[in-house]
């Protein structure tokens, strides 16, 4: 980087930690957010490793923890973990598949002091929502577990992924989420990156069924309000704004890999030449202030036209890094989501080939 | 003051599991966590939320505050009120 690094005091404190605790899963979505590149089980953390990153995260001013993976119960040791977070006063959020989760588990992390737990759906239509995990009984076995969930007393937050074969189901899953007892449901459209970046002509969705998907939802968002708050991840492929992508680069997120590496966000990765620190060499804080990853895009001077002097780099702080550089192939470009770059005609025109003539077959996840 | 202010009084306001009221250390100031949610709290939702135990009702919560500030206690609930029914609408107190 050219700019001078930010100085210590103009660098907020992150809010919120992203725990990928485990690549391994047993579901094989094709959008999948890990790298398509997994970190192997020999790679993982340890138990003792993880619980100094998350004494090290409430320190330095981290609220809520999001363990996540791949899936965070095949780790055997998540209970314990969890306890660990409580005895810091971390807010403990589990992001799970409800594959090799079991009742007594969901118990367990009852008493361990786990917040709120967030299970995922495929689709309402139980057939394709297995097509789609790649796993024979997912969808019967989610219902279960999101009635283990509700039965122990917790918060239940169901996430729906949505691309071109769910799309005109996402009445349906809102629908679906308030009958298993969920108090949020989040309505995600794909984000082509990880795994889903591959499978981004057999996954995106047509402008119209886009279209059509967000106003239904937005209509039940106003029938059910206060019985269940409904949140959208917007489909910027079909967008004129980018989104704020993690609340800016380096602002209030960490990412930490089940190997220990300490990225701005899960798919900062796939921008090469980034420096990032892992958590075996450097404290938490360090990696957060000092590390070159962090400052590579933290802030605006980094930015050039049309994002220098647009009155928004405020507000969405350019886009998306990682999307600028698989669309462009300059990591500091604008994010094409955004109407003022020059390449948001070649995102329109991706879109609309890929939804209309994509393939249709998964590269699965494995 | 309003009906509802009045029928609201006797009741309990507590957390529901899931949310939890924190003074953040590396800030020095009260936040109210909820799934994907974040409140940072002013000083009179700080010193409202605090007294929220699950075992006061509103008008004891009312009274503690009305002491504490040499204020109205009419004002008072009535702030309470907005205050406590503006998070349970979002879900994050249970009246």
């Amino acid at each position: 980087m050219n700019s001078p690094l930010p100085s210590t005091r103009s660098i907020g404190l992150p809010i919120g930690l992203l725990a990928e605790l485990t690549h391994r899963c047993p579901l094989a979505c094709p959008y999948c957010s890990n790298p398509v590149a997994l970190e192997g089980r020999d790679t993982e953390l340890s138990t003792d490793d993880w619980k100094r990153v998350f004494s090290e995260a409430a320190k330095l001013g981290i609220l809520q923890v999001h363990l996540s993976g791949g899936e965070p119960a095949a780790r055997r040791d998540l209970v314990d973990l969890v306890a660990h977070c409580a005895s810091v006063g971390l807010y403990t959020n589990l992001i799970t598949s409800g594959i090799g989760v079991t009742e007594e588990l969901i118990h367990q992390l009852f008493d361990a002091g786990l917040d709120h737990i967030q299970l995922s759906i495929q689709d309402a239509d139980a057939d394709s929502a297995d097509k789609i995990a790649g796993y024979k009984g997912a969808f019967k076995k989610k219902q279960l577990v999101a009635g283990w969930i509700k039965a122990n007393g917790f918060p239940l937050t169901v996430n729906a992924v949505m691309h071109r074969v769910n799309i005109t189901r996402s009445a349906a899953m809102v629908e679906l989420a308030m009958l298993l007892g969920a108090s949020r449901v989040e309505i995600a459209h794909t984000q082509y990156y990880g795994w889903a970046l591959p499978n981004r002509s057999a996954l995106m969705p047509s402008r119209a069924a886009t279209e059509k998907a967000v106003a239904d939802v937005d209509a039940l968002r106003k029938r059910h309000a206060g019985a269940i708050v409904i949140d959208l991840v917007i489909p910027d492929y079909h967008a004129t704004y980018p989104k704020a992508c993690m609340g800016g680069w380096a602002k209030q997120f960490i990412n930490v890999t089940p190997s220990g590496k300490v990225l701005p966000c899960h798919a900062s990765e796939t921008i090469p030449d980034l420096e990032f620190w892992n958590v075996k060499v450097h404290n938490l804080s360090d990696i957060w202030h000092r590390s070159p990853a962090f400052n590579a895009y933290r802030g605006t001077a980094w930015m050039a036209e049309p994002c220098r002097s647009c009155d928004r780099r405020d507000v969405d702080f350019g886009g998306c890094r990682c999307q600028a550089f698989a669309l462009t192939g300059d990591a500091s470009a604008t994010d094409p989501a955004c109407f003022k770059s020059p390449h948001h005609v070649l995102m329109k025109d991706i879109a609309a080939a890929e939804s209309s003539d994509g393939a249709d077959t998964y590269i699965y996840r494995r | 003051m309003t009906d509802e202010v009045q029928t609201a009084l006797p009741s309990v306001p507590k957390f529901p599991r899931g949310v939890r009221l924190k003074h953040d250390e590396a800030r020095q100031e009260w936040v109210l966590l909820a799934p994907e949610r974040l409140i940072k709290c002013d000083p009179i939702a700080a010193a409202v939320l605090q007294l929220c135990d699950g075992q006061r009702t509103m008008l004891e919560i009312v009274d503690i505050l009305a002491e504490q500030y040499k204020a109205d206690k009419l004002l008072i609930s009535r702030d309470v009120f907005v205050l406590l029914k503006g998070l349970a609408d979002k879900k994050m107190v249970q009246m």
